[in-house]
């Protein structure tokens, strides 16, 4: 019988903190300025230029480490590690290895198997280096510094997980953590968080590890799943034929399915760490860390039982709602506003999910205001439109956040009330189509649906369809 | 001279720092740094018992900065440094990650 393995991952997740300046200088953080346009000669690395910790890059930390129940280290310091690569531009990265901020963690998971607990063995703050820009065609490379000193923390987990599902499942929690403490927006794809994958194989039952290789450059959890799967048949394969796993960094090239060892910064892994003598130490003093729990925001399993109790909303929409924190926070501000919770939840659920589905948006990149939803549930519920034109102006607040009430004042869009033009409308219908009434009459029901269509049609859509449908059948019966 | 460095650990250490030493370099390199150790080893004839080992030469902790942007552009000046520059960023020799 062939040989069972068991895959072992551990993840390190680099997480880009939200702030408004870099870790160690008043420089911007904004993304897409012209290249170099945010930099100074801290995070450019000149001599004699001294580093300041940004205090909400400490808070931000700590605030993390406190989700996944880690110990806090009172007394933290940095480090530098030593290496040469253009995007350092000080030549060592400064980053904590002796006193990391956060320890000893864990973050619960949840997979088809159950529930599970991933260990953090440590979290901490580091900056990131510059952007390197390959210039093919003059076969040269160039460097733009404006991320250089952008604030990371870097999470590092035990090595816990077992399978692809679990990784994704981990990196989904700690996903929501984060973006409902406000950090960071997490978004895989524009590198505000960004995993590197551990993994090892060994046979099944065995309990010590085997050797691991390091996975790079994977920046979608489809694309995360993939090389699991591929780095694993990898390992095997080696070790079935007889050969060894080599310890190295290796890069992931999802079209082929393949890795490859990098070559960069390889020449010797001896970082030669040593405490930054640039910046003093922190200590986290109790009232520092009391202000820091008493801004913890409610994280999503208390949102899910509080929404349960305080809206009666289904099951269904509370899991759709909180599994994002933007849309949490637009049906809070939006339902506050209009005491409707049953129909914000609907309309964030269904045109708003459908439109970020179809022009690929992040909920977290929505421009409509909550007080203009509000509105516009206020127009239906007084029934001044009707469902499709609220669809319509709907989708105009998506794009451009405009008032609804003002938009539908000045388009006309007003359901028309007056039932005795409708009435008149209803007639001219029905003189119009003497065929429908007549297949109405002799029992065709669908015929009713028709004439309401023209009619709706002949009011521009401006009427109530209920009201449409008994003028009808009132003119008819 | 108590401490010697080895062939080996200079090749290992010029590696590091991405020097390239001629023989006669090697040699006074070897010299330099067997004295730096020397000169350490004098520490270690100190009793360090229950002392913390000091990261900083104050004594002083948590400085720290608000998050506010102080910074402009001050591209020209940093590029002003560049050997060479293209579109407003640094020009170095090809570099594949």
């Amino acid at each position: 019988m062939a040989k069972q393995y068991e895959t072992v991952i551990g993840l390190e997740v680099h997480v880009e903190l939200a702030t408004k300046t870099k870790i160690f200088c008043g420089c911007s953080t904004a993304f897409g300025g012209a290249p170099n346009t945010h930099t100074c000669p801290v995070c450019t690395g000149m001599p004699g230029s001294l580093p300041v910790l940004n205090k909400k890059v400490l808070e931000y930390a700590v605030a993390v480490g406190l989700a996944t129940n880690c110990d806090i280290t009172r007394y933290c310091k940095f480090d530098r590690k030593n290496y040469f690569y253009p995007d350092n531009p000080q030549n060592y990265q400064i980053s904590q290895l002796y006193l990391p901020i956060c320890r000893n963690g864990w973050v619960e998971i949840e997979t088809k198997d159950g529930k599970k607990k991933v260990g953090i063995h440590e979290i901490h703050m580091e900056e990131d280096a510059g952007k390197l820009v390959h210039d093919d065609w003059a076969d040269r490379t160039l460097v733009d510094y404006n991320r250089s000193g952008v604030p990371l923390i870097e999470i590092v987990s035990e090595p816990d997980m077992r399978s692809a599902e679990e990784v994704i499942a981990y990196l989904e929690k700690l996903r929501m953590l984060i973006q409902y403490l406000g950090v960071s927006d997490c978004k895989l794809q524009e590198g505000s968080m960004r995993a590197d994958v551990n993994l090892s194989v060994r046979e099944a039952g065995a309990s010590g590890y085997g050797t691991r290789t390091e996975m790079k450059n994977l920046n979608s959890f489809r694309t995360i799943s993939h090389a699991v799967a591929c780095e694993r048949e990898r390992q095997i394969d080696l070790i079935e034929s007889g050969k060894k796993v080599v310890q190295e960094t290796r890069r992931f090239d999802d079209n082929k399915g393949e890795s490859y060892p990098m070559r960069s910064k390889e020449d010797a892994q001896d970082y030669r760490y040593f405490p930054d003598p640039d910046l003093t130490p922190v200590q986290v003093d109790d009232s520092l860390l009391q202000e820091i729990k008493d801004r913890q925001p409610e994280f999503r399993e208390e949102k899910m039982a509080r929404y349960a109790e305080e809206f009666a909303l289904p099951a269904y929409d509370i899991e759709i709602l909180t599994g994002e924190k933007a849309l949490a926070d637009l049906f809070e501000a939006a339902t506050a506003i209009c005491g409707k919770p049953k129909q914000v939840s609907n309309w964030l659920m269904g045109e708003t999910l459908r439109l970020c589905r179809e022009k690929n948006m992040d909920t977290s990149d929505l421009r409509f205001s909550p007080e203009n939803l509000a509105k516009l549930i206020g127009l239906t519920e007084q029934k001044a439109i009707n469902g499709s034109v609220a669809k319509e102006v709907f989708e105009v607040m998506f794009e451009e956040n405009i008032d609804p009430v003002s938009y539908v004042e000045e388009k006309g869009l007003k359901t028309v009330g007056d039932e005795r033009l409708l009435r008149k409308v209803v007639e001219e219908v029905l003189a119009a189509n003497p065929q429908s009434v007549s297949d109405y009459k002799g029992g065709k029901q669908k015929a009713l649906g028709f004439l309401v269509g023209q009619t709706m049609k002949a009011m521009k859509g401006k009427a109530d369809p209920a009201m449409v449908n008994r003028l009808l059948k009132e003119a008819l019966d | 001279m108590a401490n010697v460095i080895s062939d080996e650990t200079i090749e290992y250490v010029s590696i590091l720092a991405k020097l390239d030493l001629d023989e006669e370099q090697k040699e006074a390199a070897k010299r330099d740094m067997g004295r730096m150790l020397d000169y350490i080893d004098q520490l270690n004839e100190l009793d360090t018992e229950g002392v913390e080992p000091m990261s900083h030469v104050f004594p002083v902790q948590n400085v720290f900065r608000e998050d506010v942007v102080t910074n402009g552009d001050d591209s020209e000046r940093l590029l002003s440094n560049a050997p060479e520059e293209q579109d407003n960023m640094f020009v170095v020799p090809r570099t594949f990650e």
